[in-house]
């Protein structure tokens, strides 16, 4: 199996959406790579941070309070339920490609959560290469892949409690996710960054988390 | 002593320029600019706002299109809505509430960066908040 083919999409998503599971009880797991992600931070008197995932209040009191920093709320989840609910997913890598407006090495931290896991090989790719031209020197990219097919499907918003404890929250999807992806795999997907940490959790979670070289 | 509060009610379309010394719920539709530097402006569940926003506070019931700026807290309840970018030191949002778009928390006093300031070009398909145009004189509200 050829590098990233992993990505290749395995599930139709009309299958996925029409699987689309009712929201179910949060998880509560400990995080080891989010604290490493916010001392990370803490160096910048006022960092920059991107947020992938859906709007969730509490992430953003307890970052805004925690770290003093700006923080672009991007909901890819949301553009790629779009997509897929309109039958344009093909198109997704390009839309990636164009959707950032940030400047060239301005943001200091990236949280990813476990977005790649729902692309194929063209969007991740895409993916990757925004995110790693936006990220300063330095800069900190926090990941999530899955290491086993969930039991349920669906999108999951991760609530911060803590710095060492996060809440996972289900939630309904027009797409599953896709193929597993090894360590290798991932490593690929971001040539421009180096692996600062990476933890196997308990519920099947690896944490990633990806410096910007200086 | 009672705290005037007023209000615009759901009838009453304001394009232009909104100052006031007093808090203040709008039901209705305003264009152009507010600024309660002092007070509370409340965006009632039929409020629909395309504005930049200044004011001690913000809480959002309706909707505002356009940014939000405060010297002590922004708060978006269940099923308000904010397309807009947000600078508060405090900011609150509910679980049902959308937003879209960055909410700067810096602490003040904080050294600017030369090279973090995100740049400006608006993004395809991402639209941005629009830039009111305040072309009409301002109204003084309970003046």
């Amino acid at each position: 199996m050829g590098l990233l083919d992993r990505l290749a999409p395995r599930r139709p998503d009309a299958d996925a959406f029409e699987k689309a599971p009712a929201p179910t009880v949060d998880s509560v797991f400990a995080t080891k790579a989010l604290r490493k992600f916010l001392a990370s931070l803490v160096a910048s008197p006022s960092p920059v941070l991107i947020d992938l995932g859906p709007v969730v209040g509490a992430n953003i009191s307890f970052l805004g309070e925690e770290l003093g920093c700006k923080i672009f709320v991007e909901d890819l989840f949301a553009d790629l339920d779009r997509h897929v609910r309109e039958g344009r997913f093909e198109r997704f890598a390009d839309f990636l490609k164009a959707r950032f407006r940030q400047a060239s090495a301005s943001v200091d931290g990236i949280l990813c959560w476990d977005f790649i896991d729902y692309l194929d090989k063209a969007a991740a790719l895409a993916l990757a290469g925004e995110l790693t031209r936006i990220l300063r020197r330095e800069g900190a990219l926090l990941g999530f892949f899955g290491t086993a097919q969930p039991r349920e499907g669906g999108y999951s918003k991760y609530l911060i409690v803590n710095e060492v404890t996060l809440k996972r929250r289900p939630y309904p999807a027009a797409r599953g996710r896709q193929a597993i992806l090894l360590n290798r795999d991932i490593i690929r997907l971001f040539p421009g960054l180096r692996v600062s940490d990476s933890f196997l959790l308990q519920n099947n979670l690896r944490e990633i988390l990806f410096r910007k070289p200086g | 002593m009672e705290k005037d509060i007023v209000n615009i009610g759901k009838s009453v379309v304001i394009k232009g320029e909104l100052n006031g010394s007093e808090d203040l719920t709008i039901e209705g539709h305003v264009e152009g600019t507010i600024q309660l530097r002092d007070h509370v402006l409340t965006i009632g569940p039929n409020g629909r706002i395309k504005a930049q926003v200044f004011a001690k506070s913000v809480i959002v019931l309706g909707e505002v299109t356009g940014n939000v700026t405060a010297s002590e807290k922004v708060d978006i309840r269940d099923n308000g809505s904010v397309d807009g970018d947000i600078i508060a030191p405090r900011v609150a949002i509910a679980e049902g509430a959308h937003f879209r778009g960055s909410v700067d928390m810096q602490r003040k006093g904080a050294p600017p960066k030369a090279e973090t300031k995100p740049a400006t070009v608006p993004a395809p398909q991402a639209a941005g908040p629009p830039v009111p145009q305040a072309a009409a004189p301002a109204q003084r509200v309970g003046a």
